[in-house]
């Protein structure tokens, strides 16, 4: 008993010295900024990749393999080691400002690939037969698309980007390679300083992660269901 | 997209043909112009210079940075994935369980595993390990980054199974009881070998994700591809250094994506569950 309490004491301590809720706050941050932008970028790449153009088409396609399929860690040291030191290119004159910058342009060109991804398999659950009731009934393109087409199609997606915004939000741990203070940078400073009470601190940040998590999941699943289209 | 019919637009007529082909072309001239950009941008700083990018042709590079990177990412990328569909086959069935204790400890232990993030796993286990002192340090960095992937991944892949199971058809195993099977048997030789047949294609996808996250290694010092290449770059040419590791995850995970693909197809007529990855429940979704 008398071990236990001590142990909770020291850990008490550690939770005394450093500020993890501060860490894990700019991990929701991170997200949040990122999430915008990755949509943002996903939501054009999308529609580059559905619309009839082949240079359109062949852009958005090449846009998606390339940044879906190399590592965030990559694109990430990519950003700080030759778009800051080497080429000198700075989003902001406050130095520590500036990493956060590259981070979330780090996480947002890479999640947007998916964010492509989920969107375009929205417009894929839509039935052909959808668009074609909706040319016999006389709706030419731009009704179809907005009264027929899209909102079965955002409401399909709702699931796909519920997924690659969690895996967003565990993913802004990546940048710590840009040395922004956030929750896995702070968890090695303090494992290294207090090795007592590794595993409450490990257990600290992953919990962290879980309150993170969850909320979305529960949030994304309860939207796809309610906005669930009935077929 | 030529092989479906977009739900989207109808077969263009004279005039939609006509202002598609306006369209594409000033589609070609923005993306070329855009490309240039960056190359007079990357020429002005000297950065295309042929001296920073013919060392990556060169025997010596690829004999000591190259190949022993690319080595070591794929070691720690196959025992990764050996591990986590040991893991995945484990807590999988584990959670498709009829006694009560075990399908809810390993609901919790694969929902937890996969909210966790995997760096934030590869630094406690690097972490934990160095304390321990019951490996040699040297393979410390390895040990981690196959924990880490096994834990995440061994989760998801869990869920892959779960997903396969009840993706197939309830007249699959109710044919099974029909002739007397138990639930075991029924699950042992024909759920589960229907279900493995059509998770195969999201299995292989989910190696795509084990081997970009391996890359996560460099951040712990183990010396896969991108710390190889990273270290090479410091003398100078690290854009182009850099460049040549995305280029070859690009390689290796566009291959193996449409192996994936290729299986999807391939396998269709070979189970009765569906081989197309349906986009797997958002985390946590369904704990407990």
């Amino acid at each position: 008993m008398d071990l236990l309490s001590e142990y909770f004491q020291s850990y008490l301590t550690a939770l005394e010295t450093y500020d993890v809720v501060a860490a894990l706050w700019v991990n929701i941050q991170l997200t949040f900024w990122a999430f915008l932008c990755a949509l943002a970028l996903g939501t054009v790449l999308a529609l580059m990749r559905i619309s009839p153009v082949p240079s359109f088409q062949w852009a958005g396609a090449a846009y998606v393999n390339i940044f879906r399929n190399t590592p965030l860690t990559i694109i990430m040291t990519f950003c700080i080691l030759v778009l800051v030191f080497q080429l000198q290119l700075n989003l902001s004159d406050d130095f520590d400002f500036n990493f956060f910058l590259w981070a979330i342009v780090g996480l947002s060109v890479y999640h947007a690939a998916f964010f492509c991804e989920a969107i375009r398999s929205g417009v894929n659950t839509v039935p052909l037969g959808q668009a074609e009731a909706a040319r016999a009934i006389g709706l030419s393109f731009l009704p179809a698309a907005r009264y027929v087409v899209l909102p079965q199609a955002f409401r399909g997606a709702i699931a796909p980007m519920g997924n690659t915004l969690i895996a967003l939000a565990k993913n802004t741990t990546v940048a710590t390679v840009a040395s922004v203070p956030e929750a896995a940078g702070l968890m090695k400073t303090m494992i290294e300083f207090r090795p007592d009470v590794i595993m409450a601190i490990f257990a600290t940040f992953a919990l962290g992660f879980v309150v993170i998590v969850i909320p979305i999941g529960l949030l994304t699943t309860w939207l796809s269901k309610k906005l669930a289209v009935a077929r | 997209m030529t092989t479906r019919q977009s739900v989207l637009f109808d077969a263009p007529g004279p005039r939609a043909r006509r202002r598609i082909i306006i369209t594409n072309i000033v589609g070609i001239l923005v993306f070329l112009g855009a490309a240039l950009f960056v190359l007079k941008g990357l020429y002005d700083q000297g950065q295309l210079a042929p001296e920073l990018w013919t060392p990556f042709l060169t025997q010596e590079v690829w004999e000591f940075t190259i190949i022993p990177g690319l080595v070591n990412t794929f070691r720690a990328a196959a025992a990764a994935i050996v591990t986590s569909v040991v893991f995945g086959l484990l807590f999988g069935v584990g959670r498709l369980s009829h006694n009560k204790s075990i399908a809810w400890l390993s609901g919790i232990i694969v929902e937890f595993f996969r909210a966790v993030p995997v760096l934030l796993m590869m630094i406690f286990f690097w972490l934990l390990l160095g304390q321990l002192k019951v490996l040699e340090p040297a393979d410390i960095p390895f040990v981690a980054v196959v924990l880490a992937l096994t834990f995440y991944n061994g989760s998801v892949i869990a869920e892959l199974v779960r997903s396969g199971v009840h993706g197939l058809p309830k007249g699959q195993r109710e044919a099974a009881m029909a002739i007397g099977m138990t639930r075991g048997q029924s699950m042992r030789s024909i759920e589960l070998p229907q279900a493995l047949v059509a998770m195969l294609p999201s299995l292989v996808s989910q190696f795509v994700v084990i081997l970009k996250d391996s890359a996560l290694g460099s951040i712990i010092t183990y010396s896969e591809l991108l710390r190889s290449m990273q270290i090479y770059g410091s003398s100078g040419p690290i854009l182009q250094a850099l460049a040549v590791a995305a280029v070859l995850f690009i390689i290796i995970n566009f291959t193996l994506s449409g192996v994936a693909n290729w299986l999807a197809r391939f396998l269709g007529s070979r189970t009765a569950g569906r081989t197309r990855p349906v986009s797997a429940p958002p985390v946590a979704a369904k704990a407990g």
